[in-house]
Parts: structure tokens; C-alpha cells; sequence
């Protein structure tokens, strides 16, 4: 992840002209951002020409960076050159949480997030047979079926046509499953609900597309499939690609990541992960769904009365307290600032009602503007935290008048047993001593 | 399921240009723009298409297109009965999904039936799914097993050593006779256990939680 400093590499954009600006070394550069192979601490190397900085003592080891040396007084000394890409702070080590293997899934750190935006890199990642490399010159989507001309638009092709960009959310359908099945008090906000992430996608509108290839009469159906070893394929109603579909191509400005969809994804906002087929390759115009693997022993749910839920394409208003969260601590009474994330797959959120009594009496939250459709909201309240044990949580409503269920709520209408779609809300118990901890329903 | 949601009339709008997309968006703004300095004018009027992409030949659309409809359409030649099935399940099935289909760590259960075909999987959280308990249709197993199976080799079984191993499946659930032969004909008439308990979304926003 970090740069590797024995690769010399000319920075683009360097100036020609030495008197320019100040010219560090390679050298400099070595010392300013020592990374040693083994990951061990260098001490901090002053640099040519410069008198020596004062020694100050070392800092405590829990804050220290194992691969980076921290100068002790930054105003004594320049720092490293530009560089070819961007890297965090030492001090900030934000990281997904990969588990299993072909068919695997990686966690959004929320808690580790502010604002709105899930960088690139944190996007979470939900992959049924690995993540599909393709090379961007030999990609190609086919949309075909009932349509007046069957055609396969490479990459430069749907960069040519007009694009849009919107900022959505993205979340899969199964996110909270592991709290719902098995909760447990020192889960992070990441664990509970880190299958969503939210950015600009940018990409050809589907209608465009259509105009190319001219949808016939009678069609109402849209099989997507993905290149991918799954070939993953999902049924979308014709009428979701009429209205806000897109094939996107970037996310918060580049290209995306080949775990997001590398070079091309059907993004349908609002509707869940799993139907904004990544890799997607194919698209059938037709006037059936496929009864896919994926929309029949998968992504639909189980109901209380003994039946399930099919094609349950839209995610509906959701939130949850990133900050005061486990494993965060309140260090003293006053005042502290309860922060989250609410979103509806139906349009804005509404309103953001917190309750730091466990459910008696909520307050409104006050929104991040601009609330934008279908995308993470941000709320915050101020709460002057008396010093006793409390549960704080967060109840979301979106512009359609829905408001996210309880957890009894939710049992009582789907069933214990049943999956996908755990939108209810939750919950932190706060300590009389400041810990925090995701509050376990019975 | 065959959608009543959409239309003709939908159709019909694409091409008369009434969608929401970026070329609407744009004829938009330019109304609202008013009068504009003597030297500008409006960007040209979009044609009703932009030509961009190339034909795509039937040959290219048979190669990728392998969806297997329940209808049966889109179910290649060959045949395969439980017997030759039983062989390629423990080829290239049972290390994963185990001898029996009871599912190791890395792949579920695929065959177990629910006493009297309940299907309170909402009620039971220990109730596990199976093809046998909870899979509608029976050409999603030709569909996904052809796409996807197994799955360190897709696309590596003969089409009927897929017919063969979806035989043995559907045996082995029960649902079918030891000696059936499954086919393009016979498939789309293998009827699933849980082929009724599907229903609509009835999800739509608004006060009342669904």
C-alpha cells in the first residue's frame, strides 16, 4: 500500500526549472518517509544543509506508526516531495474486513468515516466467485433480445455516449445479517452494517442505451449477467432501466475498482447490491424474468407466514449511529456529538429522530445538507451526556412517510428465520463509565 | 411473475424520447436558458440514435447467451439420468458440497427435504435452504450449475454431465425417480416442492411496515 522508496520514479508534473522550487533528494525523501522492509522504525535522519532539530523523546509506542519515522518537530524540517498517488496519515489505518475466499465479502469501516462519501478503497466488496481482472480493451457489453438491433458497445463506446454521474448508495441486501443472527455487545459499525457505501457513479443512463439498440414492444424484462466466474445474473424489471438505471463506469472520479466492477456495473439506485450486477457483460431485453440462482434460493426472504419474498429489489430507510459507537469510549460527562448515517433506497431521508432514553422519547436530528436522494444521509445531534448509562439509537423516516421499523416490529412481520432486508432499528448502550456497546435486543 | 408492471406504453416512450434521461435532462435546460447572446445557440438535437456500437451477430449472442428459462427455453441438447449423475457429483461436487450434500464450511447443503415440505424458514431460523426445500424452479439448477459449477472450473462440464448431475440432484431431493432421464423435454416439467411459495414483493414505502 505504501510507497516502496527503492523505486525511484520520476514525479509527473516535476518541474524542469531546478530554481523552480526547493529540490529534495531522493535521499530526503528516504529520510523523510523511511519505510524499512521489516516494518521497523527508523530514527528520524535530518536532512542536508538543515542544523540538527532538538531530540525529542520517543513517542509512546501505541502511537507510532511501525513503518514511517514521525519527525519530532515538523516546522524544523521539510517533509517528503510530492508523490504519484495519494497515501493516509500513518496515524490512520482504515481497513475493510476480507473474509472467506472465492465467494467472499469485505466491511466498510463506518466508524472510521465522516460525512458521506465512502472512499474508493473502503467500498465494501461482495464477490460470488473472486473478483473478475478484465483487461478494458477487450471488454464488451451485449444487449440483445427484444430489441431492434442487437449490439456490443466496447468500453470506448459507452464513453463516447453521453454520460451522467449521481451520487447513490450502494448497500447489499443481506447487510445485518450478523447482528440479527448473532449479535453480540463489541460489534463495530462495521460489523453490524458495513455492506453500504456511497459515492458518485458516473456511467451511460440505460435509456441511452436503449435508444441505441431500440426496445421492442411487449418487453418488460432485463436480464443482466456479469463476466465474472458466476456469470451472476439477476431479472430487473424493464421499468427500473426506463427510469434511473445506469451502466457506470467510474466511482468518485476515476475508473472503478476491479472489486466494484472493473470496467463496467449495472448501478439500479435504490435497489440492492446484488441486482447492480458488476462486471455486467450482457443485458437480454425480455418479457420474463430468468429465475435465476440469485433471485430464488438467494436474495429473497423468508416471511413469518410461511412464504418468501421475491424480486424484493429496493432497500428500504435505514440508519445507524456511527459515533458515539463500540469500540469507542465517552471519556467524561457534557456535551458530545451523536453522529450517523441514514438512507432510504425510496428517495430522501426525511427525518432523523434520536433517542438517548432507549426508545421513550426522541429528539430530531439535525440532517447534513444537501439530502440527496437515495444516498447516505448524515445526522447529528448534541447531547449532553450526564454521565449514567443510557441507550442512544436512531430512527430514520424516509420521504414516502416510512419509518424503519424496531427489531419487534420486524420479527413480528418477517419472522426470526427470515433474511435479507434487516433494516430495524438499532441501538449503543452507554456506560456509566463511558464504554459503548452495540445494544443486544432479546 | 411475468411482469404486469411494465408496458407497451413504456415502449413507446423510450423511443418518443419522454425517459429521464441525460437527453432529456438537457433539452430542459436549454428551454429554461431563455434568450441566449447573439453568439450562442443550442447544441444540435440529439438523433434518435448516435449509431455508436456494432452489430452483434447471432453467433456472439448464442456464445454468451446460456440462460435456461423456466419454460425450458434455452436448454442445450444432451441427457443425463441419477446413475451417471451419482459419478459426477463425486468427480467434482462432493469435496465441496460433501458425499451426501450435507454442505462442509465452504458450500451449503444442496439436498434435504423439510418434514411435509413445511416452508417456515421465516418462523425457524435453524431451517437450512436446500434444493429439495426451497429452490421454484428446476432449470435454475441446469442454469446455475452450467454457469457456475464447479466452481474452480466453470463451464467445464459436457452439457450432459450437467443434465446428469441436475438428475442426480433432483433424486437425491426426492423429486424425482432413480431412473428418470433429464433433458431438454423433461426438465421444465420436474415440479419443486417450493415452487408456490414465492410471492411479490408487496413492499411500496409509505407508513405501514411490510
Amino acid at each position: 500500500m505504501r510507497e516502496d522508496p527503492e523505486r525511484e520514479q520520476e514525479p509527473a508534473g516535476e518541474p524542469t526549472d531546478p530554481a523552480a522550487k526547493p529540490r529534495l533528494t531522493r535521499r530526503d525523501a528516504i529520510a523523510a518517509v523511511a519505510v524499512t522492509a521489516g516494518g521497523a522504525v527508523l530514527a528520524s535522519v535530518p536532512l542536508a544543509g538543515q542544523s540538527r532539530a532538538p531530540q525529542a523523546p520517543a513517542p509512546p509506542p501505541a502511537a507510532t506508526p511501525d513503518s514511517v519515522t514521525i519527525p519530532a518537530d515538523p516546522t524544523r524540517a521539510p517533509g517528503p516531495p510530492t508523490s504519484p498517488l495519494g497515501v493516509r496519515s500513518p496515524f490512520e489505518t482504515p481497513a475493510r474486513t476480507p473474509i472467506g475466499a472465492i465467494s467472499g465479502a469485505s466491511m466498510t469501516p463506518l466508524h472510521k468515516l465522516t460525512g458521506t462519501v465512502t472512499p474508493s478503497d473502503l467500498v465494501f466488496e461482495r464477490h460470488h466467485a473472486g473478483v473478475a481482472i478484465i483487461d478494458p480493451a477487450r471488454y464488451r457489453l451485449m444487449i440483445h433480445g427484444m430489441v431492434d438491433r442487437p449490439t456490443v458497445f466496447t468500453l470506448d463506446d459507452l464513453r463516447r455516449l453521453p454520460n451522467i454521474s449521481r451520487t447513490v448508495f450502494l448497500e447489499c441486501s443481506g447487510n445485518g445479517r450478523g447482528a440479527f443472527r448473532t449479535p453480540k455487545r463489541d460489534m463495530t459499525p462495521q460489523q453490524i452494517d458495513g455492506m453500504t457505501s456511497n459515492g458518485e457513479w458516473t456511467g451511460v443512463a440505460l435509456t441511452t442505451l436503449f435508444r441505441e439498440v431500440g426496445v421492442r414492444r411487449g418487453a418488460s424484462w432485463l436480464r443482466a449477467e456479469g463476466g465474472d466466474a458466476a456469470r451472476l445474473s439477476r431479472s430487473i424489471p424493464l421499468a427500473k432501466g426506463l427510469d434511473d438505471a445506469m451502466i457506470a463506469y467510474a466511482f468518485n472520479g476515476e475508473p472503478l475498482r476491479p472489486a466494484n466492477g472493473y470496467p463496467a456495473r449495472l448501478m439500479l439506485p435504490g435497489y440492492e447490491g446484488n441486482t447492480c450486477v458488476k462486471w455486467v457483460r450482457r443485458i437480454e431485453v425480455t418479457d420474463a424474468p430468468g429465475m435465476f440462482r440469485d433471485e430464488t434460493s438467494k436474495y429473497t426472504d423468508p416471511l413469518a407466514n410461511g412464504t418468501a419474498r421475491q424480486f424484493s429489489f429496493v432497500m428500504d430507510a435505514k440508519s445507524i449511529i456511527t459515533e458515539p459507537a463500540f469500540p469507542s469510549r465517552l471519556s467524561a460527562p457534557g456535551w458530545i456529538q451523536i453522529s450517523g448515517l441514514a438512507w432510504s433506497g425510496r428517495g430522501r431521508v426525511e427525518r432523523v429522530d434520536v433517542t438517548v432514553d432507549g426508545g421513550r422519547s426522541w429528539m430530531l436530528a439535525e440532517l447534513q445538507e444537501p439530502v440527496l436522494p437515495v444516498a447516505h444521509t448524515r445526522f447529528r445531534l448534541m447531547w449532553q451526556w450526564d454521565g449514567k448509562a443510557a441507550t442512544i439509537a436512531s430512527r430514520a423516516t424516509d420521504e414516502t412517510g416510512y419509518v424503519q421499523p424496531t427489531l419487534a416490529e420486524f420479527r413480528d412481520k418477517r419472522g426470526a428465520g427470515t433474511d435479507y432486508h434487516f433494516n430495524y432499528v438499532r441501538g449503543w448502550l452507554i456506560g456509566a463509565d463511558g464504554t459503548v456497546s452495540f445494544a443486544v435486543e432479546g | 411473475m411475468r411482469a404486469s408492471v411494465v408496458s407497451v406504453a413504456i415502449a413507446v416512450a423510450v423511443t418518443a424520447g419522454c425517459d429521464r434521461g441525460p437527453l432529456a435532462d438537457r433539452a430542459r435546460r436549454q428551454q429554461s436558458l431563455g434568450n441566449l447572446p447573439a453568439d450562442v445557440r443550442p447544441a444540435p438535437e440529439p438523433p434518435p440514435q448516435f449509431g455508436i456500437g456494432r452489430v452483434a451477430s447471432d453467433s456472439e449472442v448464442a456464445a454468451w447467451d446460456v440462460d435456461v428459462s423456466p419454460d425450458g427455453v434455452g436448454l442445450p441438447q444432451g441427457s443425463g439420468t441419477p446413475g451417471q449423475g451419482a459419478a459426477v457429483y463425486g468427480a467434482k461436487c462432493a469435496s465441496c458440497h460433501g458425499a451426501g450434500g450435507e454442505g462442509t464450511p465452504v458450500a451449503p447443503k444442496i439436498i434435504g427435504r423439510a418434514v411435509r415440505d413445511s416452508f417456515a424458514f421465516g418462523r425457524d431460523p435453524t431451517m437450512v435452504k436446500t434444493v429439495g426445500n426451497y429452490w421454484p424452479y428446476s432449470t435454475t439448477l441446469f442454469d446455475y450449475v452450467r454457469r457456475t459449477m464447479p466452481i474452480s472450473a466453470p463451464g467445464s462440464l459436457t452439457n450432459s454431465e450437467v443434465y446428469a448431475v441436475v438428475a442426480f440432484l433432483l433424486a437425491e431431493n426426492g423429486i424425482i425417480d432413480g431412473t428418470a432421464v433429464i433433458d431438454s423435454l423433461t426438465l421444465p416439467m420436474v415440479r419443486m416442492p417450493a415452487r408456490d411459495r414465492f410471492v411479490p414483493d408487496d413492499r411500496k414505502g409509505g407508513p405501514v411496515f411490510r
